[in-house]
């Protein structure tokens, strides 16, 4: 397991700054270890998959990266800065979508960007300005006014998305985006953080239990049981198990190491 | 620059607060029927068999319904303290905890802006019910009105900083009925809201201390001095006393490096 290498130096920076970085996470609840020897990175433009089953680590470990609660042993640093030391310079350039619906339904979707700006200390007639954008890119500008009850599940999704956006972070983090969306909600929310990953060399990691949202261009982590069993992209990860399929290859990965 | 990031922040927590109160109608109009319902059933039921004597801060006989309104008001601010907080614990709200604490601004400032963001909804509710009560012949004097601000302002933050302590330290509440059965409804009656505490006291001296210990007792009478333009000072001093510390332990629950938050996700 190593950390992987972008070539591409960012500019006006002599040596390249790792978005995120997890170094030796360990996390355990009681008796039960959650999370063991956790370590990998995403590079500014990576667009990484955290692959895993329901039970595998993932909810805890979006805990931690979002700062819910601290680590019990290991670092989570976010362009260099550590979690712990320096949350703030940490927070402030990471956008999160989490797996529970976190709008307020009763508040239209420009009050509920609003309010995530003002978290954020943005001025409100930046925050407007770029609340028309990311609703622009998400196609629902002209739904700003309606109260987000009205709006269907993957409409409420890509709100979510906007709002992670709105103060232009350099990290996303999405967590289970797609659970209960339709087939072409998922579709247009793959597509459009692929593009902005490739955009605005945003780093991304999406964390998700279904296999075929790792496409063949994604970098794959793959989590069972707590551990990292493989790093790599899709396409190598299916060579390296011998598979036909990405699907085939976790099959193997993780029989050959249930506990 | 720095500061004025912080205004903002603040800004945005109070006014969504705000615009949930009155987007949530259910909500509101609860609130306001609630102590109402007590008003005008309940103390109207009790007048003839409660009598209340002479005690300060009334310098004359006053009518049940006279008494119990400042208790009213301080339910009003009980509810909406535990409403606004121990939502997050059982619904969805806790999804909105999580925005809230991915704000890069300091944590203690995050939960201290939700909890005066609380304090605003409730001080509001408390004047609308004394408005409408004062057509049940609760007249304080006028400027009782305005001294009564600071005291529903110290007493929101108390119950409100109870409500995050609360939060962060309860694993689950199947629902707000639980929190109706072990919090506020002990809290309510153990206390001077509903009868005066010498008539406690000749029933049973064990309850009258209970209920001269429970914090939501000081903050009723607080609340009942002020607004006969009196300061009581024992019972600020217990609700400054109980703020700060209730603020203090809600801190340390969403510490994450305390780990109280760590403990309740093994529920999930």
């Amino acid at each position: 397991m190593q950390a992987r290498v972008d070539t591409t130096p960012l500019v006006g920076e002599g040596a390249e700054v790792t978005a995120l970085r997890v170094a030796g996470l360990g996390h355990r609840f009681g008796d039960r270890a959650v999370l063991h020897e956790v370590t990998f990175a995403v590079a500014p433009g990576d667009f990484t998959v955290l692959l895993g089953p329901n039970g595998a680590g993932k909810t805890t470990l979006f805990a931690l990266i979002t700062r819910l609660y601290h680590a019990q042993r290991g670092q989570i640093s976010v362009f260099g800065r550590d979690f712990v030391d320096s949350p703030a310079a940490a927070l402030a350039r990471m956008g999160v979508v989490f797996q529970q619906p976190t709008l307020d339904l009763d508040l239209t979707v420009q009050q509920n960007l609003l309010y995530h700006a003002a978290l954020h200390g943005m001025r409100r007639r930046d925050a407007l300005s770029r609340a028309m954008a990311e609703l622009g890119h998400v196609g629902l500008a002209d739904r700003r006014h309606d109260r987000v009850r009205a709006l269907s599940g993957g409409q409420r999704r890509r709100v979510e998305l906007a709002r992670a956006l709105l103060h232009e972070p350099d990290l996303l983090l999405l967590d289970e985006p797609t659970a209960g969306l339709d087939i072409e909600s998922r579709a247009f929310l793959l597509a459009h953080v692929r593009a902005l990953c490739a955009e605005r060399r945003l780093a991304v990691l999406w964390a998700t239990h279904l296999i075929d949202e790792a496409g063949d261009w994604a970098r794959v982590i793959v989590l069972h049981q707590g551990r990292v069993l493989a790093d790599g992209t899709a396409h190598d990860l299916v060579a390296r198990a011998a598979a036909s399929t990405l699907g085939e290859a976790f099959g193997r990965l993780t029989v050959g190491n249930a506990a | 620059m720095t500061a004025v990031r912080y205004a903002r922040c603040m800004g945005g927590i109070v006014r969504r607060e705000g615009l949930r109160w009155v987007h949530q109608r259910g909500r509101f109009i609860s609130a306001l029927v609630r102590p109402l319902v007590w008003l005008a059933i309940f103390a109207a039921g009790f007048r003839f068999v409660l009598g209340v004597s002479i005690m300060p801060p009334y310098d004359t006989y006053v009518p049940y319904e006279v008494y119990i309104a400042p208790g009213l008001v301080a339910m009003i601010q009980l509810f909406n303290g535990m409403q606004s907080s121990l939502s997050m614990v059982y619904d969805r709200e806790m999804g909105s905890m999580r925005t809230l604490l991915v704000s890069p601004l300091p944590r203690w400032f995050l939960l201290l802006s939700k909890l005066l963001a609380g304090v605003a909804v409730s001080v509001v509710q408390a004047y609308i019910f004394l408005g409408i009560a004062w057509f049940w012949e609760i007249e304080p004097p006028p400027l009782g009105y305005l001294a009564v601000l600071p005291a529903l302002v110290m007493s929101g933050l108390m119950l409100g900083a109870l409500g995050l302590v609360l939060s962060s330290v309860i694993r689950q509440l199947e629902n707000f009925a639980g929190v109706m059965n072990f919090v506020i409804f002990p809290m309510f009656f153990a206390s001077s809201a509903l009868y005066p505490l010498w008539r406690v006291k000749e029933s049973s001296l064990f309850l009258y201390w209970v209920c001269r210990l429970n914090p939501f007792t000081s903050a009723t009478e607080l609340i009942r001095f002020a607004l006969y333009g009196r300061f009581d000072p024992l019972s600020a001093a217990v609700v400054c006393g109980c703020t700060l510390l209730f603020m203090a332990a809600a801190v340390i629950g969403y510490d994450p490096g305390r780990g109280f938050m760590a403990r309740r996700v093994v529920a999930e």
